[in-house]
């Protein structure tokens, strides 16, 4: 009898405290399912943002799911199915776009959910043209560039550092690496089909025009490997199956640097892409805060500039620019192995959104066609 | 005696007619046996049959644009697609309200997706015009609020525009505003539309009905208290353009009278430009007709386009006709995926056949360890396995070196095993192998070795003793080996994808590739019911010649 009481009285106890407790808390979950690609970027996601944040804030159970490939689809089919588990999602640019189309991503406004810079700047100004669409919260500026062997540049020939030295196979024979998809490649082999730079578009708007691109791309096509995973390239050119590839400017970074593959950068026309958070729809109100409140906390000026010491990838802000330091492990500064540095960023490309949204599924289309033939 | 003989039916126990009380019993146990397995028939409904349908029923269903867009495709249907002239003006008025409600749910940019994978620019022309739509009422709203500043509060819109009479008009703007939303529309609006109203202002009475409906329902504020959106103010904007209406307004006496005579009075500063020519200064390709015959084209509850586009062909306004041969892609990848699985089961059946009689052949102790060999793969992740493939097979691979090594084959001309069909062939062929070893062992294990020596004793051959006695024997093992290796190896992507290069790739990567990253789910699953008919029709053939009877899977 008097251990029921006891008993009881301690449930009453430990209910009304958890109730008080909840009453305070009420306003943001204690745990976060953050979504991301896995592998060194996940970790100084990890190191820049999560950890810092769950010192903050006692308690937070941070989930990590590394289905950023597929989180368009998967967030798609969560919502048909009206449980969305995810909290804050890293995404491409080009994927926010989608979602925020499909009306999956919640819209941002930038002034109030996002942090000024330290010197007063607002997030619009700061973050500039990177804030595509309305529902994506840029964090990195990345780029699609090639490598290429240093050992196996042929002899007496200069190392290759022209986009259409991939193309020429009478200085640089060889095999190179390509993505099984037509983004970038088009592009580049337009560039190097003697459309200029800022034409490019339109001409691939054309029938005639992206069949001129498969026409230029059919040239090297005995001599490509398609990937379709971005570790593949760094893993080609390490094996030396692949005289040059084309892939993320971090995975080159990491082979280069921490690998100490014989491996050279390229640059030129590396494609700007951008990655970032989205906030998926329709979420409880309590996890909607918690989420609202970490992306404010990842996407300031400091935490942007912190993940550059764990992965080449620029800051998307400007005002974290000058913040960047070190590799945190390797001790060597990371402001030159940037794709925004100066010097690397003499000719570039920015990928377009918008064309490739309309454009996409119709020359992947054809672009898998040609690939079959 | 004769009184205990009975005409009668006989009786159980009870005294029940013993054919009832049979059935009955019966019919009890059958309920049993039906509850005991009615978890796993609940089961395999729930989360088997019932996904499978409904995402099989996405390969013909197409109620985005006609629910998106209702009056739009109906006014549409006047629309003379080989007119070469873009539609006319009602069916751009029609297109403005509509799209603005869709715009309000953000489910214009869906339409677009939809329209865009029929036709690439569509998506950034609908998703370009949703962000203008806001400024071309905005126009009207201005016009009008110069004119009587009273147009700018939303007392004036409430009180205009409420009243009685028009309960079915209501009901009709509820389902509407449902279908295009996908969520209830139910519920206390705190409004309701005059009937005076809607037959004075018709255009303008809609917009607010819809604004009243999605204010209470979706945004969960007061109506009275709201402004309208700008979309009503352009409705008032289209009445206003009606001679009509003008000249009722001239003894029209109810609320808001006042502001609508100056309206009428200072009726040429109202936005005179045609909704065509606002759409067009948006998006100039409103007026191609391209995009509207796509329109037309897909605006039915439910099309056949994916499956004509999964077989290569396109649905036209002339007609049903042949994509360019640039884009032909599906009905070579359905052969070769076919061609290819046959190819793995062929492989699989030489190569397994021999390991299964030696398997089924050796004491059961060496045999054993001989099956943790086979098994072993299977206890390996699927990735791991093609990856180490991978290693095995690339040009600088371990295959590669050796033959080098050993002088059969020149530094430079290493053979290319990898990234094309022969190493598809390969690698699925290894991780196909156990499931085409395992139903042959099972089935030769039931042959009696006796057999074979009786045959022998009889004057055969070796070959013909195999050939004539043994053989016959293990085919249903064959049959059973080849279904499974043949219909796993036609739903294979991982495999391809990593190995496979351009030409060894599988439909069913064309599938992942729609499902994960274009998000053309309805392709998707054409694509997929295809596959799943060709799969059911072999299966039939392979009934009719070989008979699914002779199938065995063990003893």
């Amino acid at each position: 009898m008097k251990l029921t009481t006891t008993l009881m009285a301690s449930t009453a106890l430990v209910v009304a405290a958890g109730s008080a407790f909840a009453d305070d808390h009420a306003k943001m979950a204690d745990s976060m399912t953050v979504v991301s690609w896995g592998g060194a970027y996940q970790k100084s996601q990890q190191n820049a943002y999560t950890i810092p944040y769950a010192e903050k804030h006692d308690g937070l159970e941070v989930i990590w799911d590394e289905s950023s490939a597929e989180a368009v689809a998967k967030l798609r089919a969560m919502d048909e199915a009206g449980s969305v588990t995810w909290d804050v999602v890293d995404v491409v640019a080009a994927d926010a776009l989608r979602l925020c189309d499909e009306g999956l991503a919640i819209e941002i406004d930038p002034e109030k959910d996002l942090a000024a810079a330290p010197d007063g700047t607002s997030a619009e100004e700061d973050f500039g043209e990177l804030l595509v669409g309305d529902c994506f919260i840029p964090q990195i500026v990345y780029s699609t560039t090639f490598g290429y062997r240093t050992d196996m540049v042929p002899e007496g020939a200069d190392a290759p550092s022209q986009i259409c030295d991939v193309f020429d196979l009478e200085k640089y024979p060889g095999k190179r690496a390509l993505e099984k998809r037509p983004i970038n490649n088009v592009e580049w082999a337009l560039l190097c089909d003697g459309v200029a730079k800022e034409d490019v578009y339109d001409v691939l708007a054309t029938e005639e025009g992206q069949q001129q691109a498969l026409d230029k791309l059919a040239t090297i096509k005995d001599e490509v490997i398609w990937w379709s995973a971005g570790a593949d390239t760094p893993q080609l050119l390490a094996d030396g199956e692949v005289f040059m590839g084309s892939t993320y400017n971090g995975r080159l970074f990491a082979a280069i640097e921490e690998q100490k593959q014989p491996i050279g950068m390229m640059w030129d026309a590396q494609v700007f892409d951008l990655d970032g958070w989205i906030i998926p729809a329709n979420l409880p109100e309590d996890r909607l805060k918690r989420a609202m409140d970490f992306v404010k906390f990842a996407t300031d000026t400091q935490r942007l500039a912190d993940q550059a010491k764990y992965i080449s990838y620029g800051p998307a802000r400007a005002s974290s620019a000058p913040l960047v330091g070190q590799h945190a492990e390797l001790g060597i500064d990371m402001a030159p192995h940037m794709p925004t540095d100066p010097n690397n960023a003499a000719n570039t490309f920015l990928y377009n959104y918008e064309f490739w949204a309309d454009y996409r599924d119709d020359i992947d289309a054809k672009f898998q066609a040609w690939l079959a033939q | 005696m004769a009184d205990t003989t009975q005409s009668g039916p006989m009786l159980a126990a009870d005294g029940s007619p013993l054919k009832r009380s049979l059935s009955r019993t019966l019919r009890r146990q059958k309920l049993r046996a039906l509850l005991l397995i009615a978890p796993l028939l609940i089961f395999v409904l729930v989360t088997f049959i019932i996904p499978i349908v409904s995402m099989l029923f996405r390969s013909v269903e197409n109620q985005i644009v006609s629910h998106t867009l209702p009056q739009t495709v109906e006014a549409l249907q006047e629309w003379d697609p080989n007119s070469g002239e873009p539609p006319d003006e009602a069916v751009y008025q029609a297109l403005f309200f509509d799209m603005f409600k869709a715009a309000e749910a953000k489910r214009h940019t869906q339409v677009g997706n939809r329209l865009n994978y029929e036709q690439p620019g569509l998506s950034s022309m609908f998703r370009g015009t949703g962000r203008s739509l806001d400024d071309m009422g905005e126009e009207f709203e201005d016009a009008l609020v110069d004119i009587d500043p009273s147009f700018k509060t939303s007392e004036f819109w409430f009180e205009l525009l409420s009243g009685e009479g028009a309960d079915s008009f209501l009901k009709d703007r509820r389902a509407k505003l449902a279908a295009m939303a996908g969520e209830s529309m139910r519920g206390d609006i705190g409004f309701a539309p005059s009937a005076k109203a809607l037959e004075l202002l018709p255009a303008t009475t809609e917009a607010y009905t819809d604004f009243a409906i999605w204010t209470a329902i979706v945004e969960e504020d007061v109506v009275a208290e709201e402004r309208p959106w700008e979309a009503v103010y352009a409705g008032l904007g289209v009445d206003l353009r009606s001679a009509e209406v003008v000249q009722q307004i001239a003894s029209y006496d109810g609320p808001g009278a006042a502001a609508l005579k100056a309206a009428v009075a200072n009726i040429d500063q109202l936005p005179q430009e045609s909704f065509r020519d606002m759409f067009a200064e948006s998006d100039e390709d409103w007026l191609d007709t391209e995009g509207w015959r796509t329109m037309a084209l897909y605006s039915p509850d439910y099309t056949t386009g994916y499956f004509l586009n999964s077989v290569d062909l396109q649905k036209t306004i002339e007609g049903v006709e042949a994509r360019p041969e640039t884009q032909q892609i599906y009905i070579k990848l359905f052969i070769r995926t076919l061609y290819m699985s046959l190819i793995i089961t062929g492989a699989c059946i030489l190569l397994g056949y021999p390991v299964a009689w030696i398997l089924a052949n050796l004491p059961l102790r060496t045999a054993n360890v001989l099956m943790i060999l086979v098994l072993l793969p299977f206890w390996t992740s699927l990735l791991v396995r093609t990856s180490a493939w991978k290693v095995l097979l690339q040009q600088q691979g371990v295959i590669n070196e050796i033959l080098v090594w050993l002088g059969f084959v020149d530094d430079a001309n290493r053979l290319i095993i990898m990234n094309n069909a022969t190493g598809t062939i390969i690698a699925m062929t290894h991780i196909l192998l156990p499931f085409m070893i395992l139903p042959l062992y099972s089935v030769m294990k039931t042959i009696p070795p006796t057999y074979l020596r009786a045959a022998k004793s009889l004057g055969a051959t070796n070959w013909t003793a195999f050939w004539r006695v043994y053989f016959p024997q293990s085919v249903p093992g064959i049959g059973a080996g080849s279904i499974l290796v043949f219909i796993l190896s036609i739903g294979y992507y991982i495999t391809p994808e990593i190995v496979g290069g351009t030409d060894g790739v599988f439909i069913s990567n064309r599938i992942a590739y729609h499902i994960s990253s274009s998000l053309n789910w309805g392709l998707a699953a054409a694509l997929g019911t295809i596959l799943l008919l060709v799969v059911l029709a072999l299966y039939w053939c392979y009934d009719r010649i070989v008979g699914i009877d002779n199938v065995k899977l063990g003893g």
